[in-house]
């Protein structure tokens, strides 16, 4: 290392940012709301200034953990907090994937969504399978899900905590579309 | 000795490391037991089936739990880093943790620092934050399915479900998704990648296609990619290669799931009853040079 090398600023790690979302508000009042209530509930987020990248909401946006988008989002939800708009740090300009994959097995139908795939027998409506995704309330979702019919089973909106369960979310609105009255 | 390292779906399990045996469709660690269902207890479960039929010791699993909150694997991921740089895995295989970049890093420092030699193995959460940390060339196997591959191969991504428009296209990408991880150095040594059709591949590209026998109700099954990775950890573990052991492990899997014949309704396990006879029949094949079509 020179002398000097010190002084330099750091580079910033490829990955020291990915896992990170950002909450966009419509008014500062909000993001203070917002930021007492995620505190108070034990998130690590921060308040910072927006990217150039989004053109909406206040002057001030929370920096949260983006895999627990559900859970956050429902934290603030409860609360009456709800935010315009979710983008990723890495990339703001991304958006969740939205379009669905439908696979008729005569018997059954699955509906996938981004990474999750849900499939209901259709003469019961039992969920008879999920599967896909990665983070660790895929296997819960399952246990709670998986045997219940598409009326009575918990919604991943409400038990389930991540990215993935949000995908499930979507996937499972899909088949109530399709499926129930 | 084989460590494998993730979650169960129960908030009260405790962290728990110890050596894992299956009894009665069970996973036991500890004097605990834990309902075989999908995620890294299929893993676990598929693992040791291979053991017992490759005639193996009993592997080490480090398991909390987490339903998706995140307190269960952010203690795990602490006590790795405390823990898992004093010991002596000849295979780590990382699964089912919350992706977490700064967990991750310093897990992967810890290793780095005192375990030399050992085969890094990630799938699942733990392959999440492996690519986002920029470290995925660290890993000697990830195993993506294909939606993972596109996350993969999208540099910007944070997750599978933030991933540019080609997720949900056809197969005909993979090669150029296969590329694309590597050109951005989001891939390990070898990508194995699950689907229709399996994938074998390295940064020369994809080395080997394994499509047959093919039961289209296993895309609906959970579970089914974490008995593939399952089996290839064990297998890699046994001292065979791991281009190898990818292909010999997917061929397995397929084959199990040929012999349960499953519908979309089947659950995983009935796969993992099927794995000690899909796999001798796959290395029987391999000594007498007879190849077998399903």
């Amino acid at each position: 290392m020179s002398f000097f090398e010190f002084l330099k600023p750091k580079k910033k790690s490829q990955g020291s940012d990915q896992d990170r979302g950002i909450l966009v508000f419509e008014h500062t009042s909000e993001v203070i709301r917002a930021e007492n209530v995620l505190k108070a509930s034990g998130w690590k987020i921060r308040v910072m200034g927006p990217p150039p990248e989004i053109q909406s909401g206040c002057d001030l946006v929370i920096e949260f953990p983006l895999i627990e988008e559900l859970n956050i989002v429902r934290t603030l939800q409860k609360v009456g907090a709800s935010p315009l708009e979710i983008v990723p740090v890495s990339s703001p300009l991304l958006q969740p994937v939205d379009l669905f994959q439908i696979k008729d097995f005569d018997q059954y139908l699955m509906v996938r969504a981004a990474n999750m795939k849900l499939t209901v027998e259709k003469k019961t409506l039992n969920i008879v399978n999920i599967s896909g995704g990665g983070c660790p309330d895929v296997p819960y979702l399952a246990q709670e899900m998986v045997g219940k019919s598409l009326s009575e089973a918990p919604s991943p909106k409400e038990i389930g905590h991540t990215l993935c369960g949000y995908a499930l979310q979507l996937a499972y609105e899909e088949m109530t579309r399709r499926c129930l009255p | 000795m084989l460590a494998i390292v993730g979650t169960v779906p129960d908030q009260k399990f405790p962290l728990t490391t110890g050596k894992v045996c299956l009894k009665d469709d069970e996973i036991c660690i500890k004097g605990k037991r834990v309902h075989v269902n999908r995620g890294t207890p299929a893993l676990l479960a598929a693992a040791v089936k291979t053991g017992e039929m490759l005639g193996q010791s009993e592997f080490f699993g480090y398991l909390v739990g987490d339903i998706g909150l995140g307190e269960g694997s952010r203690n795990l991921y602490e006590y790795l880093t405390k823990n898992l740089g004093q010991s002596k895995y000849s295979t780590i295989t990382f699964h089912y943790l919350q992706p977490d970049v700064d967990w991750h890093n310093r897990v992967l420092f810890a290793i780095k620092e005192t375990v030399k030699q050992t085969i890094l193995i990630a799938d699942a959460g733990f392959m999440y934050a492996a690519k986002m940390s920029g470290q995925a060339a660290s890993y000697d196997l990830f195993t993506p399915d294909i939606g993972e591959l596109a996350f993969l191969a999208d540099e910007t991504a944070p997750h599978p479900f933030y991933t540019r428009g080609f997720i949900l296209q056809d197969e005909k990408r993979v090669p150029d998704l296969i590329k694309r991880a590597y050109v951005h150095k989001n891939a390990s040594r070898f990508l194995l990648v699950k689907g229709k059709k399996d994938y074998l591949a390295d940064r020369d590209g994809i080395k080997t296609m394994v499509d047959s026998p093919a039961c289209e109700a296993m895309e609906a099954m959970g579970g089914t990619g974490d008995t593939l990775t399952g089996i290839a950890a064990a297998l890699i573990e046994s001292g065979m290669e791991i281009s190898k052991a990818a292909i010999v492990a997917t061929r397995a899997n397929r084959l199990a799931g040929y012999y349960a014949q499953p519908t979309p309704a089947t659950q995983v396990i009935e796969i993992i009853h099927h794995i000690p006879g899909a796999l001798e029949e796959i290395l029987q094949e391999k000594v007498t040079g007879k190849a077998t079509t399903k």
